[in-house]
This record gives C-alpha cells, structure tokens and sequence, in this order.
C-alpha cells in the first residue's frame, strides 16, 4: 500500500502560549514543538498497516525548515520518506490545496490525517482535502480496516458511531481509537540513526491564497480565583443562585 | 444575499443546536441587513418552529446520506448569499470544511461569537487547546462559520417562516453500514451538565455514587484520561485533548487532579465544580467553585443536597 500520512509541527501540549508583540502570531521563543497528537495516532495506524499489508509510508508537511526536526521524528519511528511543502501554513484552505496538489499528481491509497491540529484547533484541512480531491472521508476515526482496495473505518458522531464503507483512496481524520495510546512508539537510537539517511524531499509551494486572516490573538482573562465551599448545600445554593447553572 | 443556515435533526426532531444556529444567522443577518434562509431535512418533524429563531424562509430537502452529500446540496444555494451557518456538532464539524473547499474556504470553526464586523466577516474563535482566542476575518469566498454549540445561546426572535420545498442534488461516496447511538443517556457532546470522575475515585466499581449524581442532574457522565486509558470507562467519556471536548453550562470533576490535556476538553464549560481531596490539586485554578474533600463522603452527599433541590423546583 502506498500510505501518505499528514504530520503537523505544534507547540507541545503543555508549552506556555504567547504572542507576538503586535498579537498576530504565536511568539515561538522557547515553545518545544512536537507531532500533533492527533497525527501520531494516524502515523501508528499507517505503521500497523504496512506491517499488515506491506508498502510505503510517506509522511508531508506544509510549513518552513524549522518544521524538520518533526518530520525526522515520523521517520525515526518508522515512516519510509518524508515531503516538506515549503510554505508557510497560512490557513487551512491553503495548507489543503498544497496537499491536494502533491496528492493528485500521486497515486496514494490512503491519505491519514490528525482529526485537528492542537495549534490552531480548526479540524478543517482533511475534510477541505477530501473535498478537492472528491475523495470519501471519516473524521474522529476510530477504527479502520482495509481490504484490498475497499475500506471500512469507523467514526465517532455525538453520543454515537457510525461506520462507513467505500472504496480507496480515502481521506481519515484520526484520533485516539485508531490505535491505543499503549501502541504509539518512541524513537529508539536504531530509527534515529536510520532516519537520517532516509529521503526527505523539498517541495516549492503553488498556493497562496488565503481566505482567512489572523487578526489578532490575545489570552484567555485570568479566571478569578476559586470559591471554596464548606458544605454540599452551600454549594447547591451558589449554583443556584449566583451562577445560576442548575 | 441572505445568511443560510444548515440546520440538522435527529431523528426527525431538531436539537438545541440548531436553534441556536439559527438564533447565531438572525444576529448575523441582522448586523448585515439581510434575512435568515434555513435549510433542513424534508424528513424534520416541524420546519415551521424554525421560523420563531429568525428563519425568514426555510427550505426542506432529501438530504444526502453522508456528510460531503450534504455540503454539495448546500453548494447549490449559497451561491450569491453573505454567509453560511453550521453548528459545530460532530456532523457540523464534517460538513462545514467540505463546503468551504467548495466555496472558497473563509471558514471560521470553533467561533465562540457572533460577527462582531461583517466587512470583512469578523469572529472569535478558540486556538492553542484554549489557550489564545483568535480574531479571524474571513476575506475570500463565502464567509462561513461553524460555531461551539452552546457558546452564543438560543434567542427568540420571529422571521417570516416561508417553508418551501428544494430541489438540490449530492453525491454519497461512503455507504452508512451501521449507525449506533446510545439511548437513554444523555449524549456527553451536547450535554448541559457533565459529571466527570478520575481516578480519585480508585477503581470502576465506585461510578455508581457518579451515575446517580449525573441521572439527579440530568447530566451525560465523563471521565479523566488515565481512567479510559485503564480501562474502567469507555473510550467514548474521555474528556480533554485527544478525547470529547465539552462545553456544558456546568461541569463538575471528581477525583481530577486537572492535568493540561483534560483542562483543554473542558475550559468551555460556563461553571466548573471542582471536588478533591487535594488542596493543591491545578484543577481548583481553573474552576469557579471547589470542595477540597474525600469523594466518598462529598459526592453522596452533593446528590441527597440535589435530589433535595429538584424536587423543591
């Protein structure tokens, strides 16, 4: 199978947020980044996959040269090659055109995305994707099997789920389910020393039409501080009455 | 020139969150000086009790089966209107961007306000797992946005209620081979009131005190990360980053020391009730009201004191 797996390059979960002194970028000094964790459950999926059905994992990224070290990381863990598109990732419409571009002039069998990126949170760019592509999706994908060239995969809908079939190629917006946390792989030294020599090509980018701005990014205001509360009826009367939330 | 609305049923029935997509299409219209279309299911019980949000006409269709079906049917009508509306729901979620590739791509998801600006399309949305909130503008194609359900609210506000019949075409490229919802319970994504437990609680066989609590509240019940990862609640509970993001009105954790990953599922919620053992657990920062106490002894009392309170309403 020739599997393609979608990486975005994130500030890690627990980094500290800023911005930029005109408050229209993030302020990366000092912020660890890291492979979304949506997309590592989608990239343990695609490892699962070629061990079960053999082939080639390449993993792409829109974004800069500092987005390399994360695309090394996919490699170290087991992706064959990996594609940077050179670009800064302006929107989700752009970043999906970019990848529509590479997609369309490559014959992928399954294009496995993170549900959302946890930067900028917009679980926009697989469905987008798969819309330009006019391919099948599942988002919040919890399950997938693959036969031949057919696919069932699983996605979460509210209080539910639902399964669909279809043909591949097909488009998957992954998250936790798709494998268990317990399966994600750390690098070892071995895939650390073998992804240094494994291809990682550099695209130029063909889009730059944005139809977003970022206007402007300030923080959540500070929560005012807890009310401790004694007792259960206390606690009943405040809600009540004061927050007004039963 | 009119702001469209997708609105979505259940079963034949609408759910809160569409009449709070149509409420957010009447505010947005009338910041623009333009009327509300909606657009739902043929197969929707009554399309008419639409129009008491602010639906000036309301269209009925054969929707398509799957998400992508659906948002080609709406490509074929907002052309030439000022905005789009979908609630972010799970099938929100996935039609919103397949129709904003159809579109031009100006979407706005995880918004958190009506249009505070209509030249060009200005909205507030989430960012960085809540922690950055984002002014965006949408400025190419059709203005869209996709909003977190319960973050703006139901208004009643009359708009004509015209109720037509459309014609609209799409194609289906997944077959639906199995649907499950689980019934009676209340679904933890549109819940107003979550009862979420951790491992405070100190092992599966003690939700039961936590059941009781979210069936006296009518709430859906949640549950930490190590907790699912553990195996003593589903998968499906889990509530943070990588799990259900919630947004209810009142959120109340149990036993949660309140680790990054599960703040950033919750920071939506309008009242957070903490109880812990733990002074010093980071949870209490993030919450409204807490009990520093023992589970075991707080939680059977909290559910006699709303048992009590209920039934006195």
């Amino acid at each position: 199978m020739n599997l393609l797996v979608c990486i975005s390059h994130v500030p890690d979960t627990t980094a500290k947020i800023n911005f930029d002194a005109a408050g229209t970028a993030l302020d990366a000094t000092g912020v660890q980044f890291v492979i979304n964790p949506y997309d590592e459950f989608s990239l343990t999926k695609a490892l699962h996959l070629k061990e079960a059905h053999g082939g080639t994992i390449t993993v792409l990224n829109v974004g800069g040269p500092e987005t390399e070290p994360t695309l090394r990381k996919a490699l170290a863990i087991g992706a064959d090659q990996a594609i940077r598109i050179n670009a800064t990732p302006t929107d989700a419409i752009t970043v999906a055109k970019e990848l529509k571009n590479h997609i369309a002039a490559n014959a992928y069998d399954l294009i496995l995305c993170g549900q959302e990126s946890i930067d900028y949170n917009g679980q926009q760019v697989p469905a987008m994707l798969a819309a330009l592509l006019s391919l099948p999706f599942v988002n919040a994908c919890v399950d997938l099997a693959i036969d031949g060239s057919a696919a069932t995969a699983t996605g979460e809908i509210d209080g539910g789920h639902s399964t669909y079939a279809g043909a591949l190629p097909m488009v998957i917006g992954g998250k936790k389910g798709l494998v268990e946390e317990k399966d994600l792989r750390i690098p070892n030294m071995r895939g650390i020393m073998t992804a240094r020599s494994k291809p990682l090509q550099v695209l130029e980018a063909t889009e730059n039409d944005a139809a977003t701005r970022a206007a402007k990014f300030v923080k959540p205001a500070a929560k005012s501080a807890v009310k401790l509360v004694d007792s259960v009826d206390e606690l009943v009367h405040l809600l009540h009455n004061e927050a007004k939330a039963i | 020139m009119s702001i469209i609305v997708f609105v979505e049923d259940w079963n034949n029935q609408f759910k809160k969150a569409s009449f709070e997509a149509v409420s957010y299409a009447k505010s947005w219209a009338e910041l623009a000086g333009t009327t509300v279309t909606a657009v739902t299911s043929s197969g929707a019980a009554d399309p008419a009790a639409l129009a008491a949000f602010g639906a000036d006409r309301i269209l009925t269709t054969t929707l398509a089966a799957t998400p992508f079906g659906m948002a080609q049917q709406l490509a074929t009508i907002t052309n030439g209107s000022a905005g789009m509306v979908i609630a972010g729901t799970s099938l929100g979620r996935s039609i919103a961007p397949a129709l904003a590739a159809l579109s031009g791509g100006a979407l706005s998801t995880n918004t958190t306000d009506t249009p505070s600006s209509v030249s060009p399309v200005t909205v507030e949305r989430g960012a960085f797992s809540s922690k950055g909130i984002e002014t965006i503008e949408l400025i190419g194609g059709l203005p869209m946005v996709s909003f977190v359900p319960n973050s703006v609210g139901i208004q009643e506000r009359a708009g004509e209620g015209l109720v037509e019949n459309l014609d609209a075409t799409g194609t289906d490229l997944l077959r639906i081979t199995e649907q499950s919802i689980a019934s009676g319970k209340v679904a933890l994504p549109e819940a107003e009131v979550v009862v979420s437990a951790g491992r405070g609680l100190k092992g599966p066989e003690h939700w039961g005190m936590i059941e009781e609590l979210a069936s006296v509240l009518g709430a859906a019940t949640a549950c930490s990360k190590p907790v699912s990862d553990i195996g003593w609640r589903p998968h499906s509970e889990h509530v943070g980053q990588t799990g259900i993001q919630v947004n209810p009105n009142l959120y109340i954790a149990i036993g949660i020391s309140g680790a990054i990953q599960h703040l950033a599922g919750v920071s939506a919620s309008k009242t957070i009730v903490v109880v812990n053992t733990d002074a010093e657990a980071p949870f209490f920062k993030a919450a409204d009201y807490g009990i520093v106490g023992d589970a075991f002894e707080v939680v059977p009392q909290l559910v006699n004191a709303m048992r009590a309170f209920k039934a006195g309403q």
